[in-house]
């Protein structure tokens, strides 16, 4: 039928016997459009219309750029004890049998569920110089709440769950052969759980890093209470958008959200492409 | 026992497991790990909460401007979690029962919100209806108000939860394939019987676990919320705003008493969700592993 006039033209959709595909797509792309790209268009829209030179101006403030250096610093940091400790715990949960292990198991989520402003006045609670931690820190001159220490204290609890929950299947998945094998060819454990295992589990325990980075990149509930927010030292990005925001100072929030989002833009293309880089080189991914 | 079992249970363990003290070491730091970022924190909302005794944490939570933002809390979610219910629905069967062009594409858009930080969410509905913007002054002269009102919490409460039924839906339903709904077609049902009957029925577990996450972010958003609020006490604080103000007011008790209520929220959060996975386990964990 239609298909004559444009042979090379590919069908939009595969035939199917299915009903509703107009209507679920049609609901689908309205909500997209009217929830998400809308507003999100705007921010562009009113970031492009500040111009090149009054947009560099604004991102390239010094204390804007201190801003995003302490949130993509501290979120870092946080995504590597993350990082290192999720897997960890995710080797706990799989292979060993302990008292609690299923309490522990789902506490793990509990990041995801606990509001982020509720985290955050414990959190600060904890770390202040008389809380349970702070007092103890305190004789030996530690101080993490109010510094840059306490941002990483928030992101640590923030993305938690996001390297435990990326690497605990496809640690449930590996084939044993696999060590016995290892095993079996002279290697010590240790060998065979650097050499063998860890690599297999490298691209899961990159995306979880990398979710949890950009989570911390933009957190703000859980951060501000125990941050002090000292401009140039423990301020956040996400907090200065806040600041200028109150000040009417519309531009400049538009500005530094600008920043962000394309750089967490460029971080979805990366997680995507490390989770299709690893759909393609190792078996037991995702 | 003998010699031999008790030398064998002592010095030869196998060659696919770790020494008892790397295993030690392991569990040690992973417990550590937990209790000091996860069950500490936790312990401290209800220490904190019930210093000064029970009386005072009640009179905190029976306080008139607590009931309206714990009133508000419920409003909010009970109007966001339904429209990305619908959503969740609907955008699944597109993509999880349908071949079509751009399928990828529109799938990385719904998980955007995940990568937008909760302040920048709230940004954007500042920039779209604020008195400075296309529409703003159109809205005001209709005595339209979304900033500072209940509509705009509720546009920022479903931006942040978007995505979350529908990422627990699309991978499911994958999993599920469509012959269940192409044989209910065959044998003569309807498009919306065979929704109603046939699929429903094989997603409601993933479907209560998607609302469930969705629902828990609702009522705990604070970032995106924060921005559209306007902070007008008794009138636009939700719970989470509210533990802001009184623990800025230095009224700590308070604050951890609202915050109690929050954090007894997430506990059967994951306590359902926790029931959910071991009953349904099979089902859930295909959307596990996406």
């Amino acid at each position: 039928m239609r298909e004559h006039g444009h042979k090379s033209r590919r069908r939009f959709r595969q035939p199917s016997v299915l009903p509703g595909f107009g209507l679920a797509l049609g609901v689908t792309l309205f909500w997209l459009v009217l929830i998400i790209l809308i507003p999100l268009s705007g921010l562009i829209w009113r970031s492009s219309s500040l111009g090149w030179s009054q947009f560099m101006t604004l991102a390239l403030d010094t204390r804007t750029l201190n801003a995003l250096k302490i949130s993509f610093g501290t979120a870092f940091v946080a995504a590597i004890v993350n990082l290192v400790f999720g897997v960890i715990l995710a080797w706990v949960l799989v292979r060993y049998r302990f008292p609690g292990k299923r309490v522990i198991d789902a506490m793990v989520d509990l990041p995801f569920a606990l509001p982020t402003a509720v985290a955050g006045i414990a959190l600060a609670t904890l770390y202040a110089p008389n809380g349970w931690i702070g007092s103890l820190l305190a004789p030996l001159g530690i101080k993490i709440a109010f510094t840059p220490a306490g941002i990483v204290v928030a992101l640590i609890f923030v993305g938690l769950p996001f390297v435990v929950r990326t690497v605990q299947p496809i640690m449930e998945e590996i084939d044993k052969e696999v060590e016995e094998a290892a095993a079996t060819l002279g290697a010590s454990r240790f060998q065979t759980i650097s050499r063998v295992l860890l690599p297999g589990l490298l691209p899961a325990g990159l995306t979880g890093f990398a979710l949890a980075f950009a989570r911390g990149v933009g957190e703000y509930g859980s951060v501000i209470f125990i941050a002090g927010n000292l401009p140039y030292v423990s301020e956040i990005a996400p907090l200065l958008i806040v600041i200028r925001l109150e000040e009417f100072n519309y531009p400049a929030a538009t500005a530094i959200a600008a920043v962000m989002l394309i750089i967490s833009f460029a971080m979805l293309l990366i997680i995507n492409s490390i989770q299709a880089w690893s759909r393609r080189r190792y078996v037991y991914v995702a | 026992m003998s010699p031999d079992a008790a030398i064998a249970s002592q010095h030869v363990r196998a060659a696919t497991s770790e020494s008892r003290f790397a295993r030690l070491s392991l569990i040690v730091a992973a417990l550590a790990f937990v209790g000091l970022f996860l069950l500490l924190p936790l312990a401290a909302v209800f220490t904190e909460a019930l210093r000064k005794g029970p009386a005072e944490f009640f009179s905190a939570l029976g306080d008139a401007e607590t009931f309206s933002a714990i009133r508000l809390t419920l409003i909010v979610a009970a109007i966001a979690v339904p429209l990305n219910l619908v959503f969740g629905v609907a955008a699944a069967w597109a993509i999880a029962k349908f071949e079509f062009k751009g399928k990828a594409f529109l799938t990385t858009l719904i998980d955007l919100p995940f990568s937008v930080s909760p302040v920048i969410s709230g940004l954007v509905f500042v920039l779209l209806f604020g008195s400075h913007s296309l529409i703003g002054p159109w809205l005001q002269s209709h005595g339209i108000q979304i900033l500072f009102a209940v509509p705009g919490l509720v546009l920022a409460t479903v931006f942040v939860t978007f995505p979350f039924v529908a990422r627990e839906l699309i991978p499911l339903m994958q999993e599920q394939g469509t012959s269940d709904e192409e044989a209910a077609l065959s044998l003569g049902a309807s498009g919306w019987q065979t929704f109603w009957h046939v699929t429903l029925p094989n997603i409601k577990w993933g479907l209560l676990y998607g609302v469930l996450l969705c629902n828990a972010r609702a009522m705990g958003e604070f970032g995106a919320v924060s921005v559209v609020s306007g902070h007008i006490r008794g009138q636009t604080n939700t719970m989470p705003l509210q533990v802001e103000i009184l623990y800025n007011e230095y009224n700590f008790v308070a604050a951890f008493a609202v915050a109690t209520l929050l954090a007894l929220l997430a506990l059967v959060t994951l306590v359902l969700k926790t029931a959910l996975e071991l009953r349904y386990s099979a089902e859930i964990a295909a959307s596990r592993r996406h």
